[in-house]
């Protein structure tokens, strides 16, 4: 087998492997518009509850209140963004191995380790969070199959989840080569791809915090 | 946090020399700030839908739905490096995300989840 080429660039004098990422990112805004078209289509809706953010009674006279935990959620949000800020910090330290570090704040921001747990860390702490979320949704009543809402709104954040799920593996297997030869300038391509894949899953998030937790 | 100047200012992508993906990212004193801004509009954003008289007025989606774009627009810009990488990487993601777009709106529409806003007769 032959070794591995050092670039894979394409007439346009673009690696093929980060217009290939970017022609992956396109794809994906449509797959999540059309989950999220799905969610707002059935938005209102449902013909029994629980409902996102109304009361309701049901005939036998069992109250729900409303189902969506905004605190939580703003939360998880927060954990996401930083998240990202994160991931750039671990491409810039990536980008930047070989300068010298003479303090040591450039040393903690040149710890591409530091930085990749740093993300992988935050993105399972988001994962925690949606558990959370999923098991109170389920213990109140919400599961995929009892209205219009709960089926459009575990397939859109569900769909959301395993995606960053995907990412949190991404960035344990960058992790693992950080360790067994250490990730270096020659590797920032392969960083940036990653993140920007991170970043994509944090854009779709602040899309669906907007459409779907905070306008009633 | 103590650092000099390799690591504040803007770096070049060290994808060693080949066509126009070796684009300028910003550094830690961008990134930071991005996040102060990212955070503001997000407290923001929940701060208002826990105000009754602006979360029931006409203002308050449209209001929500400007923020989350600005935020969308922010990281696809500094954090996706969008806005110094190449033109062909734009029109990979802005193209898709058009055509997703005015997909959206117009199910919207076929829909019926729109006609009360901008419906005839309204």
């Amino acid at each position: 087998m032959s070794a591995p080429a050092a670039g894979h660039y394409t007439s346009t004098g673009l690696d093929s492997r980060k217009i290939a990422i970017w022609a992956f990112i396109g794809s994906e805004c449509m797959l999540f518009v059309s989950l999220i078209s799905t969610y707002l289509i059935y938005k209102g809706k449902s013909r029994v509850g629980p409902y996102p953010h109304e009361v309701w009674v049901s005939p036998s006279g069992e109250h729900f209140k409303a189902i969506l935990n905004i605190p939580v959620t703003s939360a998880s949000t927060f954990v996401l963004l930083m998240s990202s800020l994160a991931m750039v910090l671990a491409l810039a330290a990536v980008q930047n191995k070989d300068l010298p570090k003479r303090t040591t704040g450039d040393r903690i921001l040149g710890s591409s380790k530091l930085w990749l747990w740093m993300t992988a860390i935050l993105g399972t702490t988001f994962l925690g969070f949606q558990a959370f979320e999923f098991t109170s949704f389920v213990h109140e009543g919400l599961t995929i199959r009892t209205n219009l809402f709960g089926s459009s709104f575990f397939t859109l954040t569900g769909f959301h989840g395993a995606h960053v799920t995907a990412g949190v593996l991404w960035l344990l297997t960058l992790l693992a080569i950080d360790y067994r030869r250490g990730l270096g300038p020659k590797d920032a391509l392969n960083v940036d791809i990653a993140a920007l894949y991170w970043h994509f899953v944090d854009v779709v998030w602040i899309a669906i915090f907007t459409l779907v937790y905070l306008i009633k | 946090m103590e650092h000099d100047s390799t690591h504040s200012e803007v770096t070049k992508a060290p994808h060693h020399g080949h066509g126009d993906d070796d684009a300028y990212h910003p550094g830690w004193s961008t990134y930071w700030k991005v996040a102060v801004i990212l955070t503001l509009i997000t407290v923001v954003e929940v701060w208002i839908y826990y105000i009754p008289s602006f979360s029931s007025s006409r203002g308050f989606v449209p209001s929500l739905l400007a923020m989350s774009a600005v935020k969308f627009a922010i990281v696809v810009a500094f954090y996706m490096h969008l806005k110094y990488d190449h033109k062909l990487f734009r029109a990979l993601f802005t193209g898709p995300l058009f055509i997703a777009g005015t997909t959206l709106i117009a199910l919207l529409f076929l829909f019926g989840q729109l006609v009360a806003r901008f419906g005839p007769g309204k």
